[in-house]
């Protein structure tokens, strides 16, 4: 595209105000034809949707059928039905365990782990265990739940075959844990990182000193270590949840089941808005979803500040 | 003699959680390892009676090939569209000065962690379907690069701020044009900016599986991601050569885009916005 062209820029050296800032002689009328292109993408396909969401809550849009070409309005029946359904009661608490158990403590505790552990290891060691742990990440979606799938496999997989309970199938017994288990296992790896660069920030003769003065593992970790990571775990902890909150990939695994144990939130707006094509209902929800994400993300940019703010003091 | 005791405690239980470690991520893995190479694979992980059968079988599959034609499709697309619209606006944003453009940034970054695939999929998909975009590549590209750009603009205008102006002030003195100091002297210069954004693109839409899977109806134009989604769900037994092989040939680019950029900027993935 040819950007309309501005008089400054065209006509030698620009105003002095702008000399410092405007190195190329772009000037404000190319500068804002180089900005329309992404803000329009993101107006139209990012902003857009979620606030269309605000009117599509509130009408009776189905996927096929007389809604589906004259949607009507509804008023606030959506979000009445969606906080008085059982299914959406058990959804968020499974959410819950999901986020909690999988990203909260799992990814957390076994990346910190992880880190502490190979904090002064070099070589091969290493480099395998980070290099497994970075695989299970970077692997695309539906490959790894695949994997997991094989894994679980009630005649053939290969936990049956090692623990030796052939006939046990866990994706239909214990769901929830399936995809918790799973979950860590796919997302330690930022975590093991974040908690991995920390730790290296701590002044070695702090651990040191604590080395000499005899103290155990633990109280090491809780006087020397913990204070200085303590603003990247607040922080560290709601992006994973922001991101576990915002998974599917347990669809790829259990898809819900059975009978919907293990339908957390991202595949309960998928099966009811999609699956039974209550667009105006799962609209209801996605904005509910949206709400969490944005309490999240509110968080998270607060405990920024604050850990800025604490490291200009400090 | 209690000194020595409690060491020897301390290595053994050091060695068994680093085993326990190794174990846990490696057993999903082995799968994958095996299976492909295996004359006859089972669905359990074991050393396999060497063959390269599989893969032609994988050739043959009329699907397969196709859909991974269609990731670079729509990869190359989306990182093309990320990085023309990213890197012209940062570069505006970062040189120009308009008045609350650092609220307008820290804004869209917002939204766009909030926004997700997963949270907007219903007006997304309405979107789509309202535009005449369901089963266009096309349309996923969009509500992807949508998604994508603002952290893309974020890290493109970091990378800008960092880089002096003094080159474009000396090709200005010099005569050029606006456009010909962009093109001959801002690209290069923030050259190793572009590229880590195309590759960060490519990642994400590359493993990405909700949009295609939500908006993309004919097999013929889904992308790998979905198509091995489709051979373990659907018709009966699954197909364990085909799987593995498939498996195989789609994740190895991950990996050596992954190996590429740690050992070219020595940095890692990090996880930004998972749509």
């Amino acid at each position: 595209m040819a950007p309309p062209t501005s008089p400054r820029a065209d006509l030698g050296p620009p105003a002095p105000r702008d000399a410092g800032d405007d190195a190329a002689g772009l000037g404000r009328g190319r500068a804002a034809a180089f900005v329309a292109p992404a803000l329009v993408l993101i107006a139209v396909f990012l902003v857009f949707p979620a606030l269309w969401t605000l009117y599509l809550g509130t009408t009776d849009y189905r996927l096929t059928g007389i809604a589906a070409s004259d949607p009507k309005f509804v008023g606030a029946d959506n979000y009445g039905d969606v906080l008085g359904d059982g299914d959406f009661h058990r959804s968020l608490w499974l959410t819950l365990q999901f986020v909690v158990g999988s990203a909260v403590l799992g990814q957390t505790v076994l990346g910190f782990a992880i880190a502490w552990v190979m904090r002064d290891r070099r070589g091969l060691l290493r480099r395998l265990v980070e290099g497994l742990v970075l695989l299970a990440w970077i692997l695309p979606g539906s490959v790894i739940a695949f994997l997991w799938i094989a894994l679980l496999d009630r005649d053939g997989g290969t936990l049956n075959a090692l623990l030796g309970t052939p006939g046990t199938a866990w994706l239909l017994d214990h769901p929830m844990a399936c995809i918790v288990v799973f979950n860590i296992w796919r997302g330690t790896a930022f975590s093991m990182m974040l908690y991995g660069a920390a730790i290296g920030n701590v002044p070695p003769s702090h651990l040191e000193t604590a080395r000499l003065a005899g103290a155990s593992t633990w109280q090491t970790l809780r006087d020397a270590v913990l204070p200085r990571i303590r603003g990247h775990v607040l922080t560290s902890l709601l992006l994973v949840s922001l991101w576990t909150f915002n998974d599917f990939t347990p669809f790829l695994i259990t898809a819900g089941g059975p009978d919907g144990r293990s339908e957390i939130m991202s595949v309960y707006v998928y099966r009811t808005a999609l699956g039974d094509g209550r667009l105006g209902f799962g609209a209801a929800i996605s904005l509910i979803m949206i709400l969490i994400n944005l309490v999240i993300a509110l968080l998270y940019l607060r405990a920024l500040r604050d850990r800025s703010r604490k490291a200009a003091v400090a | 003699m209690n000194e020595t005791v409690r060491e020897v405690l301390r290595r053994i239980g050091l060695a068994t959680f680093v085993s326990a470690v190794l174990g846990f991520f490696s057993l999903p893995l082995l799968w994958l390892a095996f299976a492909p190479f295996d004359a006859d694979p089972g669905i359990s992980a074991s050393l396999p009676e060497f063959t390269l059968h599989n893969f032609q079988l994988l050739m043959d599959n009329p699907y397969a090939l196709a859909s991974l034609r269609n990731s670079v499709l729509l990869a190359v697309g989306t990182a093309a569209l990320v990085v023309t619209a990213a890197a012209l606006a940062a570069y505006a944003l970062s040189r120009v000065r308009v008045p609350g453009r650092d609220a307008l940034l820290y804004v869209l970054l917002l939204l766009s962690s909030i926004i997700t695939g997963t949270a907007a999929m219903v007006p997304i998909f309405l979107l789509a379907f309202n535009l005449h975009l369901v089963d266009s590549r096309l349309g996923v590209i969009l509500v992807l690069t949508g998604g994508l750009l603002p952290a893309a603009i974020f890290l493109l205008k970091d990378f800008t701020d960092a880089t002096p102006t003094s080159y474009e002030e000396a090709a200005r003195v010099f005569g050029a044009s606006p456009l010909q100091i962009l093109r001959h002297v801002v690209v290069p210069v923030i050259r190793p900016g572009l590229a880590t954004v195309t590759v960060w693109t490519v990642a994400q839409v590359w493993g990405d599986f909700l949009m295609p899977f939500l908006l993309l109806r004919d097999p013929d134009k889904a992308p790998a991601s979905v198509i091995m989604y489709t051979f373990y769900t659907e018709g009966g037994q699954p197909d364990l050569p085909l799987i593995s092989t498939f498996s195989l040939l789609y994740s190895l680019p991950v990996v050596l885009m992954y190996l590429f950029v740690s050992r070219r900027y020595g940095f890692r993935f990090h996880g930004g916005i998972k749509r």
